[in-house]
This record gives structure tokens, C-alpha cells and sequence, in this order.
């Protein structure tokens, strides 16, 4: 069985701080990682190429340090491993990235029975690419997948498909594209000194005259959406401290992070458990929020 | 995506008109020419000897007047109509009124009609509808070209759809159809002053918001999570038009076969429409430790819910997530137990009812936003709370 993992590496994303001068992210000292969504998608290939005696490609877009990320997909057990990079493709959105991803595949002759691709990246969190590139594939997409049953000999593939009721069966004849749940699988821990073994120069690289396609069809040019802001979340509400209130009553006020707070906060202290239990409880029937039977 | 024949290059062979599903080539004096019953899909592409049939991936438009009308995707359940489409339709009328056009819902399914004054009632001007019993079940293969096909020919400005599980997967493979940008889990959408939907978003976890447009292209696609929109109920309505869509369906022929279905185990109750939910956070400790949450959710008969926090401590699994980057809520009561209250959890849970927190630390966030509270510690307040709860809740 032929197998393509799309993988992207992406910021750890708990690190992530903005420059709001330059709109821009500051991606210095934030530590890469293959994007975890992508890995428990990964993992299920490297399932499934054990069972069939398969073979996987990874593929990413990216730029030319991504190709740390690829390497460790090398170290997990891939047999291939492809980074599609090149300044052209800065300000791509899902929909220029889907393409240029489909015209790699294509470009490279990968054959494939099973595109892989995670639920989303944890950077973007837009679980677009997978759907996008099946279009420009012409695949059928088996999305959010919880498990995978392939099936060589009838060249077919049966999913259970997580929903909000419940779990859907599908089936579909092969190639297919496969996004994976977040429950799909569990990623193996892997140690540093298996990735040293890899060769610097085992990742291929293409850049965009390898792939042929025309400019503007790459990057902020093919892209349809544009990021024209970006800032911290905004705390909710604003301050409004009324000065006819006591003093003790604007400092406290003041101190809670200028949320406003709605009127009537009742806030329980210094009593002991069942005390303060038995005045909230009080409350909340005399508010009427719970209904005294 | 856009299909083009280069009638220049194309030497009359007719290899196309057989390899389109969809009559959608057809003869132009001596060339080939495409109709409205393409769906981009692209089969025709490699066919032609002569490469004369192209598809543009992003397909710009060059009169946006001509595209009007804010659409909502109807997304249908066992229940009915899900909730985020009504809310949806709240938000679209507040777009089309700044657009001074109309609200569509595009109403996909088996046995729907009886669903267009609900739909009416929550703010559609006109509902676009395809019923047939091929269409019972979600199906990318059937759903998608009908809705492209839909676009393509009554050109909407704006189509919104609720970032349901069939939402995140059907939006962006019409969106790539199209050729047309779409983003996803907007906090924000409002109109500009060029006329052009702004989108509002987070990213990164939740610790960034960006802006997007998405100005050359039509439609311009949007998906929104469920509670984050407000609904808006008219008590005065009128019916509006129906528009059917009365397409042959023997043309698709989907890919996909469903198999079966499997209910989901237990009576778990839904977050996102629960009336009460009883919310664990780092406080909290550990995953055995959750029990005592569940011990008074199921006392209330109320939905668990956790922070963020917890979900990457591994102690309970995302679905039960609140905040930003998790599920919106809008119960009638939230009780967050050690919860500090970060601003991404404050966003998914801030339009509760009535907001009842418990945290050992006087100056967590979240006790400015909560309606009640005690300052103290969980596990001695929780048992205690579930106790002194029983006789006020109505079972049944």
C-alpha cells in the first residue's frame, strides 16, 4: 500500500507572542514541532505499513527549516520524505497551500491508495488543507476519522467517522484521502538520538520551478484570503468604577483585571465550607436561579 | 476553481463531452464551451489532447455588484434544524442589512420543506431547497457540487456555514470549488467600509485574533462555531420565497458508501445545548480527581465541561473543552471549579446565564466575571454543594 502523510512543522503554539508593530509573528526562540495532529495521522500510516508491507512518503510545505521536522518523520519510520519550499509560497492560505501541495504530488509522480492529513494545524486551526487538497485531487475524503480498516486485496478502505451523534461507518474504493481524529492514534514518543542518525541530505527538497505552475497561483498571489490584522485577545467588557462607590469598593474594583463586573456579585469568603455552601445556596433561591420545591 | 476551453487551442474532438458527468460541455459553433452545470470537478482537464480546457484556482471576479445576498448553509439533525444555522441566520440579517440585500438558507436534504417557516422565522428572506431521499444523509459527493452549482448560479455575496463536524469539511471543499476563500471558527463578522466582510478569528492556540478578507472572490465563505452567534426570533414574520432546486441527482454518483451507524454510548449530554454544566479546571488535579465534577454533574443533571488546561494535562478529552478554542456555551448555570478564568476560557463560557465559581484563590479572573462564588477549597466545597443542591433539582 501506498501511503502519503501531509505533515507541517508549526511553532509550538503555547509560545507564541505577537509583534504588533510589524503585525508579525515572533517565531525566535518558539520551539518547532512537527505539528501534533499531524503525528497521530502518522502514526496510523506507519500502522497500516506494517500490516501491508507499505511504503509512506511525507510531504510538506514549508520553509527551509521545516526540513527538521521531515527528518524526524525519517526517524519515525517513513520511507520518503519530500519538503516543498520556496519563498513564493510566504502568505499562502489553505486555498494557494492545497494546490501547491496537489500539483507536488503530482509534479513528484507519488502514487498513492491513501493520503493522510491531521485534523489541523495548531497554528492555523483551520482543518481546510485536508478537504482542499482531495478537491484538487478529485479524492473522496474520509474525514475525522477514529479508525482505519484497509482492506488491499478489494483495494478498499472502511473508516468509523466521529460525529456529533454518534460514530458513522464508511466506505470507500481506493485512492482515498484520510483525515484523521484527534483520537485516531497515539503518537509514540520519540527520543532526540534517533533523529541524529538521519542524513542531512535525506530530505528532497523542490522548489517552485520543479513543480512547474504558474506564480500567481502561489502564495499571498493565489491566495483568496488575506490577514489584515492581527492582535491579543481583547478582555471582555471594559472598566466603569462609579466614584460614589466607598473607597475599599473602587480599589477592589480596580484590582479585578478591568472586567466589568455585572451587578449583584456575590462572592463568598472567609466562612467555612458548609457555611459559605449554605449562604450560596440561600442565594441562588433567593435570586431565584434555583427554584425552591 | 474556474473551468476555461482556450477555443484556440481546441481542434473540435469532442474527447470532453464524454468525459464530463455533468453535461456541462457542450458545442459552441466548432469549439467546446462550459455551462452552468459545472462543478469544477475537473474531469475534463486531462482529456483534451490539445490542453485546451484549464481550471484558475482562485477565481476573480470582476463585478462584485453582481453578487448579492447573504446565505446560510442549513444543516440539518435528528432534532430538526441545528442550532448554529439560527444563530447564523441572526448574524446574516445584521450583514445584509449593512448590505442593504437579502438572507437566503440553503436547505439541503430529505423532507425538509417543513423546516422553511422555521427558518423564515429566524431571519431567511428566501430558502433554496433541495429535497429528495437521496439526500437523507450528509454526503460530500452529492452535497458539494449541488451547493456549487447553487452558488454558480444565484451568486451570493456571503455564505456562511456552522463549524460542525459536516461544516468543517464540506465548507472548504466548496470554498476550493469555487475558487473562493473561506476562514474559519469566526468570533467576528461585520462589513467594512468598502462594502467587504470582515472576518474575525483566533489563531494560535487562542493566543492571537486576526482580521481576514477575503476581497477578490465571491462568495465570501465563513464558518462559525455553534453559541458564539446570537439568534433572532421574530415574533411578526412573514413567509418568504421558496426557490426549488429540482436538479437530476443521477448525474453524482458518490464515492463514499455509508455502512452503518453507531450510537454514541451513554446518555452524555450535549455541552453545546446542555441548561447546566458543571466545569473542572487545573484545580481540580488530576484525571481520578474529576470524579467529584462528574459526581455533581450527574446530582444536577448537567453536561461536564473542563478548561483547556486540563484537556493538555490529558485528564479529559477535548469534546468536553470550553473556551476559545474548545466549545462556546450558553448554559442557564456554569459552575467552574477550579477555574482561574484565562481570557480564552472566559470567551467560550462569558453569554452563560448565571455564573457560579469556586476557586481557592480570592483574585482568580474568573470571579469577576461570575455572578456568584466561593473562595475556598474544591474538594471540601463540591461534596458539600452537591448535598445541599438535591432537593432544588428537578429530575425527570
Amino acid at each position: 500500500m501506498e501511503i502519503i502523510v501531509c505533515v507541517k512543522q508549526v511553532p509550538n503554539t503555547t509560545e507564541v507572542r505577537m509583534d504588533p508593530k510589524t503585525k508579525t509573528l515572533i517565531r525566535e526562540g518558539v520551539a518547532s514541532i512537527v505539528n501534533p495532529f499531524d503525528l497521530v495521522a502518522l502514526e496510523e500510516a506507519l500502522r497500516i505499513k506494517r500490516e501491508t508491507a507499505g511504503r509512506i512518503t511525507v510531504l510538506s510545505m514549508g520553509p527551509p527549516q521545516a526540513v527538521s521536522a521531515l527528518k524526524e518523520c525519517l526517524a519515525r519510520g517513513v520511507d520518503r520524505a519530500l519538503l516543498i519550499s520556496d519563498r513564493i509560497f510566504a502568505g499562502s492560505d489553505t486555498l494557494a497551500t492545497s494546490y501547491t501541495l496537489s500539483l507536488a504530488l503530482r509534479t513528484a509522480r507519488l502514487p498513492y491508495d491513501i493520503i493522510f492529513c491531521g485534523l489541523q494545524a495548531i497554528d492555523g486551526d483551520t482543518g481546510q488543507v485536508g478537504p482542499g487538497l482531495a478537491e484538487f485531487l478529485n479524492l473522496p475524503v474520509l474525514p475525522n476519522a477514529v479508525k482505519v480498516g484497509v482492506d488491499p486485496p478489494a483495494q478498499s478502505v472502511i473508516i468509523h467517522r466521529k460525529t456529533e451523534e454518534g460514530i458513522e461507518v464508511l466506505k470507500a474504493k481506493l485512492p482515498v484521502l484520510i483525515i484523521a481524529d484527534r483520537d485516531l492514534a497515539k503518537p509514540e514518543p520519540l527520543r532526540d538520538d534517533q533523529i541524529k542518525w538521519i542524513a542531512e541530505d535525506a530530505v528532497e527538497i523542490y522548489d517552485s520551478s520543479k513543480l512547474g505552475g504558474s506564480p500567481s497561483d502561489y502564495g499571498l498571489a493565489g491566495s483568496a484570503t488575506e490577514v489584515i490584522w492581527i492582535g491579543s485577545p481583547k478582555p471582555i467588557g471594559h472598566m466603569k468604577i462609579d466614584p460614589d462607590l466607598p473607597y475599599h469598593e473602587r480599589i477592589r474594583l480596580t484590582l479585578t483585571a478591568g472586567l466589568e463586573s455585572k451587578s449583584g456579585r456575590q462572592i463568598v469568603q472567609g466562612k467555612t465550607p458548609s457555611e459559605a455552601v449554605n449562604e450560596l445556596v440561600r442565594r441562588l433561591v433567593e435570586d431565584e436561579v434555583i427554584a425552591d420545591r | 476553481m474556474a473551468v476555461q476551453v482556450d477555443t484556440q487551442k481546441c481542434n473540435g474532438c469532442q474527447a470532453c463531452l464524454s468525459a464530463c458527468p455533468y453535461n456541462a460541455i457542450q458545442w459552441q459553433g466548432e469549439t467546446a464551451a462550459i455551462n452552468q452545470n459545472c462543478t469544477s470537478c475537473g474531469l475534463c482537464l486531462p482529456v483534451c489532447p490539445q490542453e485546451a480546457i484549464t481550471r484558475s484556482i482562485k477565481v476573480l471576479c470582476r463585478d462584485l455588484s453582481r453578487w448579492n445576498g447573504v446565505w446560510v448553509y442549513g444543516e440539518r439533525d435528528e432534532r430538526g434544524i441545528k442550532k448554529v444555522t439560527l444563530e447564523l441566520l441572526g448574524e446574516a440579517r445584521k450583514l445584509a442589512k449593512a448590505r442593504n440585500t437579502h438572507v437566503a438558507a440553503v436547505l439541503i436534504g430529505s423532507d425538509v420543506e417543513q423546516f422553511v417557516n422555521l427558518l423564515y422565522r429566524h431571519g431567511a428572506d428566501k430558502v433554496y431547497l433541495i429535497d429528495d431521499r437521496r439526500l437523507n444523509r450528509f454526503s460530500q459527493d452529492l452535497y458539494v457540487p449541488l451547493l456549487v452549482r447553487a452558488v454558480q448560479r444565484y451568486q451570493p455575496e456571503i455564505f456562511l456555514f456552522g463549524a460542525t463536524v459536516n461544516g468543517r469539511v464540506l465548507a472548504p471543499s466548496v470554498a476550493v470549488r469555487l475558487g473562493t476563500g473561506l476562514t474559519a471558527d469566526c468570533t467576528g463578522l461585520s462589513i467594512n467600509s468598502e462594502g467587504n466582510l470582515k472576518q474575525t478569528r483566533p489563531a494560535f492556540g487562542g493566543n492571537i485574533m486576526a482580521s481576514i478578507l477575503c476581497a477578490n472572490t465571491r462568495p465570501q465563505m465563513a464558518t462559525v462555531r455553534p453559541n458564539v452567534m446570537d439568534k433572532d426570533e421574530q415574533s411578526q414574520w412573514t413567509p418568504g420565497e421558496v426557490i426549488r432546486l429540482e436538479w437530476n441527482l443521477d448525474e453524482f454518483k458518490p464515492r463514499v458508501e455509508w455502512v452503518d451507524f453507531i450510537q454514541a454510548e451513554g446518555e452524555k449530554i450535549d455541552l453545546e445545548n446542555a441548561e447546566i454544566i458543571v466545569s473542572g479546571g487545573f484545580g481540580v488535579g488530576s484525571a481520578e480527581n474529576f470524579r467529584i465534577i462528574e459526581d455533581l454533574a450527574e446530582t444536577l443533571g448537567a453536561a461536564v465541561g473542563c478548561s483547556r488546561k486540563v484537556v493538555d494535562a490529558g485528564w479529559m478529552p477535548h469534546d468536553r473543552q470550553v473556551g476559545q478554542t474548545g466549545k462556546s456555551v450558553r448554559p442557564r448555570i456554569y459552575i467552574a471549579c477550579g477555574i482561574s478564568g484565562a481570557i480564552q476560557h472566559q470567551i467560550g463560557m462569558r453569554k452563560s446565564d448565571k455564573i457560579i465559581a469556586i476557586n481557592s484563590d480570592p483574585k482568580a479572573p474568573i470571579f469577576s466575571l461570575a455572578d456568584y462564588g466561593i473562595v475556598g477549597d474544591l474538594f471540601e466545597i463540591i461534596p458539600l454543594l452537591s448535598e445541599a443542591l438535591r432537593p432544588y433539582v428537578r429530575r425527570g
